[in-house]
């Protein structure tokens, strides 16, 4: 863009991204697109085997094929430390056991890796991988997290009796019961939410390149978070200094959750490139990345619903069964706790609430963060029983909704849930919105006359809340919440001596546009031309430790600690121009890139001015350091609360039970907005995977731990033609956290919109007498749920 | 992702290709679009050593029309059938199912033998193919034959088809006045192939339906014939209740699969509600 | 092992591949022309989708040898003297991309879609485009940038 058609103020404005060009040419550089002199090629040999005790493995052939480098099994390995677990459930004992980089002695789940072969190409080291011989003692499977706590179920791992890694709980259970036990009405049902595969369409990978002049290694990785696989690498598996090892994340193809984590390519890659003395490669299949990398939701739950007949919601009584795989990802039993159990209340006042929630080993891949992560499930659940509740007491759930609201001048809002209080909220502006947008009232009237013709139409409301900005240390990083250290974000700001600025952040992007999003905040705040502002990240090499991008937490985390990097340059920058204009310091003001006494606005200098001026540096104030060079690490004091409502409206084929999502109606509240454009396309991904998860999407094992849903021509991520266009609006409720105001988008649309459709489809399906059903609505599930209310009336 | 090692022949003529099969027997595999065997290929579920590249013989491409014939190149992709005049004129049944097989890049490669000869349970073309009493046209060593449709599919992935046969072209009739077809899907979200497909055939003779077939793919191991609902509307005026009544005696003898996206009741089910929408539009059309 | 003769994005390349080599791989490994993408490995999420002869294939379902004396136009190859096709165009005026990791083989799937059908409804956009999978737009954008492309190579107004 050139510097004509920019508008002044870029915050506020749809930028086109500067990240575009290079990937509509084809001129991204992701991971499979590096090649290094030298480079090998890995290709895992994994368990065919849900649960199984290694008795041999035979690596002789793959030894002896042509173009084959080396071959490694697990007992190599025993000098890496297995994978840590950084998140435990805070409180409460963990039955901690990660996975090794490769498996020793026994195979938990499908997919587990079992040998290791190093190649001249991809080609070799696949067939190599077909040659090693090795012999499997089965041993007894579960994949279900309610049966895993049984009696007699198949145990995986010694420490963990029962398969339970933990047990937490949060609110008041007495007076959820009691509030239960009192109740005029009470709704109970099972919730399943089912378990997903995130399926960023990039896979992930790893290249490691090892120096033995000084011990340094360089890892190219798919990842979200490089500073923190730096740390959990050599700090924890491999024992050596961090410094010795740099980490880059190349453009990433998406991330969704699934990138945040350590997994053991990142390890053996280096590994076995120090053995052979030769950068390694490894990039998955997307067979690969369906059996081993982490899965999401995957809870199975009973809640219970208490309230009156007037609509008032008196209680929630919540006991979750969440599977959490065969071993512990990176920072898998925070999920369901902290992101989950502290918000099952949603946006709602309810007044004894109380949830229970079991952690539980299983024969499958393992679960972790996946796009909302905790999240969806809450709302999904809540969601689904407000609904549920509106219908038994034969009320409106919009005014159900009404009723039961945290009302605007309740913020800050404690929900009792051991959450830091609600930052800001206008709900019920929200529902609103939404509700005209779609035309409710009229929506009633058309589904009353459909139904006379046979038509079954049905609209779904979802208000949701959300948590953003995961990150303040005296709340996260307390012990309580397991974490251990807040997950502040840094960014270093400098203004270059030609007035050019630099910015390097521990935010990366793999598809939010942060460089253009930070450079318009940067570029209005310092008044420089956006085109002046580079946005550095992604390289330990260069970029101060940050924690990484997740949890929508890169504008309102990340994006605050250039915001105040660049308070500190601006700062800085009064001081130098009072000296050199020789005015007061504190008689400064700094304005549209220049820096004028007040009042006397034409006695001025220019950030290139006093960037020239900061670097020559031999005439600065006394004791001043040169250069305009400002270094944050934003700790902020609460997490933001995006909240919203969105609204689907469905038509069911009842002689089919195809579900057709005929609207989808999203208002979306994220405090302000830096980039409408981004902010948009945020919720509209998030509002795919939502509807993919209510209308498609589920991972499936069978009873042998056998993934059936191990492709895409079985798991069923929606194409183009699968989804309605997206009506988007937005209120507009500053967040207090930050100065900024801001809060979050980026998993909004998915924490919003599963309840939206399912509550749609079952509202479709009430003359037929169903109450509930289980996600995903395809169209068997819809006819049985059909079919099972008829018989049951 | 990476197909384990083969010998690589590009024929050039179908006799070529018959003496390639014929010199590698059960070790060979032909390929046409390649997007049945590639994919298998990739996942190394299919090795074999040799396989015979068919996509470039120029006796199997081209669509003819012939009368009331339409003649179509075993070579011929669906995309090749979509667009055919022809094809849309005479037959347009068939223009439809090819027109809406997998994507449009699948449809670029695919083809119409290649589908054939497969036999998927899942595949489309079947079931049109069994719908409309087409002919699929064979060269072998021993020459040329032709294969009634209703004799093609014999089980899972299995066919009348020798191994050392290769399908040169299908025969489609071209429909005329008082005659009607269409295809009715449940489609697999993922994988786009039928959970249930119902391609239907009628014909009417003064006001009276005078000949139906039905074809069933994607419910069971193999696309099969509905004679009980064929019987059921042959006679009748073809009214919405002669519909009902043959779509309700659709639905045996099918071995019906059982899967996470369909189990065999509903696919049951969805045999008897998808004939009925294939015969009410067969039914439209041949009424004209 | 089969020598080849394939021209890419206008320029011609002999080569010696074995047999089973992909289309996709031999473009990515052999010619270095990484921006055709590698997403699933069952032809369902279109990151490879190239033009061969003039149609959009999938390249990942077509060995190389098949290619052999044929025209192969890649993502690399669309933009003409430094000037983005529209599609490129569309797709960053209407935030058709986050990630970008789909972006070349949706652009690729768009262009043969517009082929065939040069005024598609925003329906057709959607079918057409079936064969490729996008994780982070939900395909709004996309929509609207094909329809943008498709406005402009009509010589008509962009779409709002």
């Amino acid at each position: 863009m050139t510097a004509e058609t920019m508008p002044t103020k870029l915050v506020g404005q749809a930028i086109k991204r500067r990240e575009d060009p290079q990937l509509i040419t084809g001129q991204g550089s992701f991971l499979d697109d590096i090649k290094l002199p030298g480079m090998t090629h890995a290709c895992v040999l994994r368990s065919p085997y849900a649960h199984a005790k290694i008795k041999s493995i035979d690596t002789s052939k793959a030894k002896a094929h042509p173009g084959v480098v080396a071959v490694f099994t697990g007992e190599d390995m025993l000098d890496l430390n297995p994978l840590p677990c950084a998140w435990q459930a805070g409180r409460v004992k963990n039955n901690v056991n990660t996975p090794r980089v490769l498996a020793v002695g026994e195979v938990h789940f499908v997919g587990d890796p079992v040998a290791l072969v190093i190649a001249e190409d991809r080609y070799i080291a696949r067939d190599a991988c077909d040659l090693i011989e090795v012999e499997y003692e089965p041993l007894p499977v579960v994949v279900d997290a309610k049966k895993a706590t049984e009696p007699g179920a198949p145990q995986l791992h010694e420490n963990a009796p029962n398969n339970i890694v933990m047990e937490w709980e949060a609110g008041d259970k007495a007076k959820a019961d009691a509030a239960i036990a009192a109740a005029e009405v009470v709704v109970r049902e099972q919730i399943i939410n089912q378990r997903l595969i995130p399926t960023p369409m990039e896979t992930r990978g790893s290249i490691a390149r090892y120096e033995p002049a000084t011990g340094e290694f360089t890892l190219w990785t798919t990842s979200q978070a490089p500073h923190v696989m730096r740390l959990v690498l050599t700090a924890f598996v491999f024992g050596i200094p961090e410094t010795k090892l740099r980490v880059i994340s190349p453009n990433v193809g998406g991330g969704f959750g699934q990138k945040i984590f350590c997994y053991n390519d990142m390890a053996f890659t280096m590994w076995a490139a120090r053995k052979i003395g030769r950068p390694v490669k490894f990039v998955e299949d997307r067979s690969e990345n369906y059996k081993y990398s982490t899965h999401g939701r995957d809870h199975i739950t009973d809640v219970e619903l208490a309230g009156n007949r007037d609509g008032t919601i008196t209680g929630l009584r919540v006991t979750t069964y969440a599977n959490l795989g065969a071993y512990l990802s990176t920072i898998a039993p925070g999920i369901p706790t902290t992101l989950y159990g502290r918000i099952i209340t949603g946006a709602y006042r309810i007044p004894a609430a109380y949830v229970k929630v079991y952690g539980v080993y299983t024969n499958t891949a393992m679960v972790d963060a996946y796009r909302g992560a905790g999240r969806p499930e809450a709302s999904y659940l809540i969601e689904r029983m407000v609904d549920r509740f509106a219908a038994e007491i034969g009320m409106d759930p919009a005014e159900v909704r009404r009723k039961n609201f945290i009302p605007p001048d309740a913020f800050p809002y404690d929900n009792g849930l051991g959450l830091l209080p609600y930052d800001s909220g206008n709900y019920e502006a929200a529902l609103n919105k939404a509700l005209e947008i779609v035309g409710y009232a009229e929506f009633r009237k058309q589904q009353e006359e459909a139904r006379k013709q046979g038509k079954y139409l049905g609209i779904g409301i979802s208000s949701y809340v959300e948590i953003c900005g995961v990150a303040p240390s005296k709340w996260i990083g307390l012990p309580g919440e397991g974490w251990g250290a807040g997950l502040w974000e840094s960014a270093n700001v400098r203004v270059h001596l030609t007035g050019k600025v630099v910015v390097t952040t521990g935010s990366l992007p793999h598809g939010q546009g942060v460089e253009t999003t930070f450079a318009q905040i940067v570029a209005d705040e310092l008044g420089v031309p956006y085109d002046d502002v580079v946005i550095e990240h992604s390289d330990t090499a260069g970029t101060p430790f940050g924690y990484g991008t997740y949890g929508s937490r890169s504008l309102a985390v990340g994006g605050m600690a250039v915001y105040r990097s660049v308070a500190k340059i601006k700062e800085k920058a009064k001081k130098i121009a009072a000296h050199m204009l020789e005015a007061n310091p504190d008689d400064m003001v700094y304005e549209n890139g220049r820096v004028y006494v007040k009042g006397s606005p034409d006695r001025f200098k220019t950030l290139a001015e006093i960037a020239l001026q900061a670097s020559v540096a031999y005439d600065l104030p006394e004791g001043m350091e040169p250069f305009l060079d400002e270094t944050t690490y934003y700790d902020p004091p609460n997490c933001t609360f995006p909240f919203g409502t969105h609204i689907a409206i469905v038509e069911v084929d009842p002689d089919t039970g195809i579900v057709d999502l005929k609207r989808y109606v999203a208002v979306d509240d994220c405090g302000n907005v830096i980039n409408p454009m981004i902010v948009d396309g945020q919720i509209h991904g998030g509002i795919a995977q939502g509807i993919a998860q209510a209308l498609y999407e589920r991972a499936v094992y069978d009873e042998n731990g056998q993934l059936v849903t191990g492709t895409l021509m079985d798991y069923a991520v929606p194409a183009a033609h699968m989804l309605p266009p997206f009506e988007t609006a937005r209120t507009v409720t500053p967040s207090p956290v930050n100065p900024l105001g801001v809060k979050g988008a980026g998993e909004a649309g998915t924490i919003a919109s599963a309840q939206a459709v399912m509550n749609a489809v079952i509202d479709a399906l009430s003359p037929f007498g169903v109450k509930h059903m289980q996600m995903p609505a395809t169209p068997e599930n819809v006819w049985k749920a059909i079919r099972a209310a008829q018989a049951a009336s | 992702m990476i197909p384990a090692p083969f010998q690589y022949y590009a024929a050039k003529t179908v006799n070529e290709a018959i003496g390639l099969l014929q010199q590698h027997g059960e070790d060979a595999k032909l390929l046409a679009g390649g997007h049945s065997l590639l994919p298998a290929l990739k996942l190394r579920l299919a090795q074999p050593a040799v396989l015979i590249d068919i996509s470039r013989v120029s006796e199997l491409k081209g669509i003819t029309s012939n009368g009331d014939r339409l003649v179509i190149g075993a070579g011929s992709t669906y995309y090749e059938i979509a667009r055919n005049e022809a094809v849309r004129a005479g037959c347009p049944v068939l223009a439809e199912c090819v027109g809406q097989i997998g994507d449009i890049q699948v449809r670029n490669r695919g083809t119409i033998g290649g589908s054939l000869a497969h036999a998927d349970p899942a595949a489309d073309p079947p079931a049109v193919a069994l719908a409309l009493g087409a002919t699929i046209n064979v060269m072998g060593p021993n020459g040329a034959r032709s294969i009634a449709a209703d004799n093609m599919f014999v089980g899972m992935l299995t066919t009348a088809l020798s191994s050392d046969e290769v399908i040169t072209s299908v025969t489609f009739p071209i429909l005329g006045k008082g005659e009607g077809a269409a295809y009715a899907k449940l489609r697999h979200p993922a994988s786009r192939y039928a959970i249930v497909g119902v391609a239907a055939y009628v014909k009417f003779d003064n006001g009276t339906v005078s000949a139906c077939r039905i074809g069933v793919t994607g419910a069971g191991s193999v696309a099969v014939r509905q004679p009980a609902a064929e019987a059921a509307l042959v006679g009748t005026s073809g009214d919405d209740a002669a519909i009902a009544a043959a779509a309700n005696a659709a639905g045996d003898g099918i071995d019906y699969l059982g899967d996470i996206h369909a189990s065999a009741e509903y696919r049951q089910a969805m045999v008897k509600v998808f004939t009925r929408r294939a015969l009410t539009e067969a039914v439209r059309r041949a009424r004209g | 092992m089969a020598t080849i003769t394939v021209t890419v994005n206008g320029k011609s390349y002999t080569s010696d591949v074995e047999p089973r080599m992909l289309l996709v791989h031999y473009l990515r490994e052999h010619l270095n022309l990484t921006g055709t993408h590698i997403g699933c490995d069952t032809s369902q999420c279109g990151a490879c989708v190239v033009l061969v002869d003039g149609v959009s294939v999938k390249s990942c379902t077509m060995l190389a040898v098949q290619a052999d004396g044929a025209n192969v136009l890649t993502i690399e190859g669309l933009a003409q003297n430094g000037q983005l096709h529209p599609l490129q165009e569309g797709f960053w005026e209407c935030h058709g991309l986050q990630c970008g990791y789909c972006t070349p083989g949706m652009i690729m799937a768009a262009y043969d879609l517009l082929q065939q059908n040069p005024n598609p409804t925003d329906e057709e956009v959607r079918h057409g485009l079936e064969g490729n999978l996008c994780r982070c737009t939900g395909y709004h954008n996309i929509v609207r940038a094909v329809q943008y492309a498709a406005a402009k190579m009509r010589g008509e107004a962009v779409p709002a």
